[in-house]
């Protein structure tokens, strides 16, 4: 729900083997409650954009500003989700991993337990609240882990390719599930995805990366009436578009469409 | 029956029979006059022995008093061992320091330290319990250093955009997270431990204990009484690993999915 700003970020990795451009010189803004997709070949510097918006990382120079106000690090007015589905903590049950944002910020356990389970049910997990993650699937690992970044209320939500190890099928269910979670809860989300039709559907607006070094190629708003229809003729007429603009990287051939 | 019910009782049926093989074959040289009977009394010599050292209290003063050094030598070793694994594999400088003396204390076996001890300390529970800290710390602080350092970096970072401060991440991530090395390392902590103590009471301990039972029982030719201690220490060390040490392992770390079951 705040804006993002993002002027002129840059970082390299020092590698054994020399120096390594993750990103370089990239410049973007968001609107609150917008949701942005960056979409680009693998290596392209998308998750190195993302860990600096978490303040997981530092830029070698630029910043970034959410709401008007420097990031320096972690803060909890963003919530996280990676793709690996190990991110869940496995000694906690899907309650204990979605109650642990707000236990860190001191709410008392019936309080923190009762928006969990809120949380737990908009993704559709209310009857898995005792379950420990090494009893649930790919699609529930993934859904717990959202539900845990939203437990404490965080404005933006940053997203790292999450559905990207699950099957197809499942995929769809998921992206189905995101997009209302994000009717419902509005925040702001940054969405890394090499997955062109998941971009289409979900995004307001998709951020085009190129590789080598890795920058911002173009922006590209996706106008559809929501909920989107992946058959209908403009869907697939977007996604065309969008692969079209990535179809003149080298590594063009490692995007995909639906699945 | 749960298969996990019909497993275990598998398991049991198969450790029985294993018992009762080599108590046949046992039983079998002990009559067949290979060996004079004072020197390798049958089953019944020493169930006979042992019950009477049941009856008469003393067997539980003794192992009591193994298990006294064992379990304060343990505590030490844990109250020593787990933070200071844990600190090396999160500072740096701690790891420099420690390392190198870690890597040359642990291979030297701690009966190796008993003479000395003695000297320092005298006989008695001191050596005793020193002993079995020594014997017990490095396993576990080798393991919960592994540990820490094999905590999935995800989980760290999660915790840190949840707003973990350094004090929580160690009390909420790191720790559980390690478990299952710092649940090794105590289980290999006390073998170790329990392997020490015996030797240590052998000749550093004065009237109570299974090891020193044994070593005063070698100069009366009291074979049986040997037999019997050395089945209590046996005894001890198996309900140890498998049923105080199995059932922290089932209800954690097994329970969350962090190691494979044991089957067997
Ligand atoms: N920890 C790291 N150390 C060194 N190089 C890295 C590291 N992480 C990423 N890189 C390099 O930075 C570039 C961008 O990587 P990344 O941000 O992971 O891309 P993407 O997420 O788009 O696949 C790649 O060339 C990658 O090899
Ligand atoms: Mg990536």
């Amino acid at each position: 729900m705040l804006p993002i700003e993002i002027r002129d970020v840059t970082l390299n990795y020092d590698t054994p083997g020399g120096k390594v451009q993750g990103v370089k010189d990239v410049s973007f803004t968001i609107a609150p409650s917008e949701f942005v997709c960056i979409v680009g070949p693998s290596g392209c510097g998308k998750s190195t954009l993302l860990n600096i918006i978490a303040g997981f990382l530092k830029p070698a120079s630029g910043e970034i500003r959410i709401d008007g106000k420097p990031v320096t690090g972690q803060g909890m007015d963003r919530g996280v989700v990676f793709q690996d589905f190990a991110q869940l903590f496995p000694w906690r049950t899907a309650l204990g991993n979605v109650s642990f944002g707000l236990e860190m910020k001191g709410v008392p356990k019936e309080e923190r337990e009762k928006i969990a389970r809120e949380q737990l049910r908009l993704v559709k997990l209310e009857k898995f609240t005792a379950s420990y993650p090494h009893h649930l699937s790919g699609g529930m690992q993934q859904r717990v882990a959202i539900a845990r970044a939203l437990a404490y209320n965080p404005a933006v939500l940053l997203m790292d390719e999450p559905f990207a190890a699950l099957d197809a099928l499942t995929r769809d269910d998921m992206q189905r599930l995101l997009a209302d979670v994000w009717r419902e809860t509005r925040k702001t989300v940054i969405y890394v995805t090499h997955n062109v039709a998941e971009a289409v559907y979900l995004a307001d607006r998709v951020i085009v990366m190129s590789p080598h070094p890795g920058t911002v190629k173009l922006e590209v708003k996706i106008p559809l009436e929501r909920p989107r229809d992946p058959l209908s003729a403009e869907f697939v007429e977007w996604q065309k578009k969008l692969l079209h603009h990535l179809g003149h990287e080298a590594g063009g051939d490692d995007m995909q469409t639906n699945g | 029956m749960t298969p996990e019910q019909t497993q275990r009782r598998r398991s049991i049926i198969r450790g029985v029979i294993a018992v009762a093989a080599l108590a046949a074959f046992y039983e079998g040289v002990a009559y067949s006059g290979l060996f004079p009977r004072v020197l390798l009394p049958t089953i019944q010599t020493i169930a006979r022995t042992l019950y009477g050292m049941l009856a008469d209290g003393s067997m539980f003063e003794h192992a009591g008093a193994t298990l006294f050094r064992v379990l304060f030598g343990f505590s030490l070793a844990m109250t020593v061992g787990v933070p200071l694994g844990i600190l090396m594999a999160r500072f740096k400088p701690v790891e420099n320091f420690f390392l190198p003396l870690v890597s040359a204390l642990m291979p030297i076996p701690s009966f190796a330290l008993v003479p000395m001890f003695m000297l320092w300390f005298g006989i008695g529970n001191t050596t005793t319990v020193l002993v079995v800290f020594y014997g017990a710390t490095f396993p576990i602080l080798f393991n919960t250093w592994s540990g820490v350092r094999s905590v999935n970096p995800l989980w760290l970072r999660a915790a840190g955009a949840m707003g973990a401060d350094e004090h929580k991440l160690f009390w909420k991530v790191i720790i559980p997270g390690a478990s299952p090395f710092i649940i090794t390392g105590m289980r290999q902590g006390f073998l170790r431990a329990w392997i020490a103590v015996v030797g240590a009471e052998m000749i550093a301990a004065s009237d109570w204990g299974l090891g020193w039972v044994i070593f005063d029982a070698e100069q009366f030719l009291q074979a049986d009484i040997m037999m019997a201690s050395i089945v209590v220490i046996g005894i001890i060390g198996f309900v140890f690993e498998r049923v105080v040490f199995g059932s922290i392992e089932r209800a954690t770390v097994q329970r969350w999915g962090m190691v494979r079951m044991v089957k067997g």
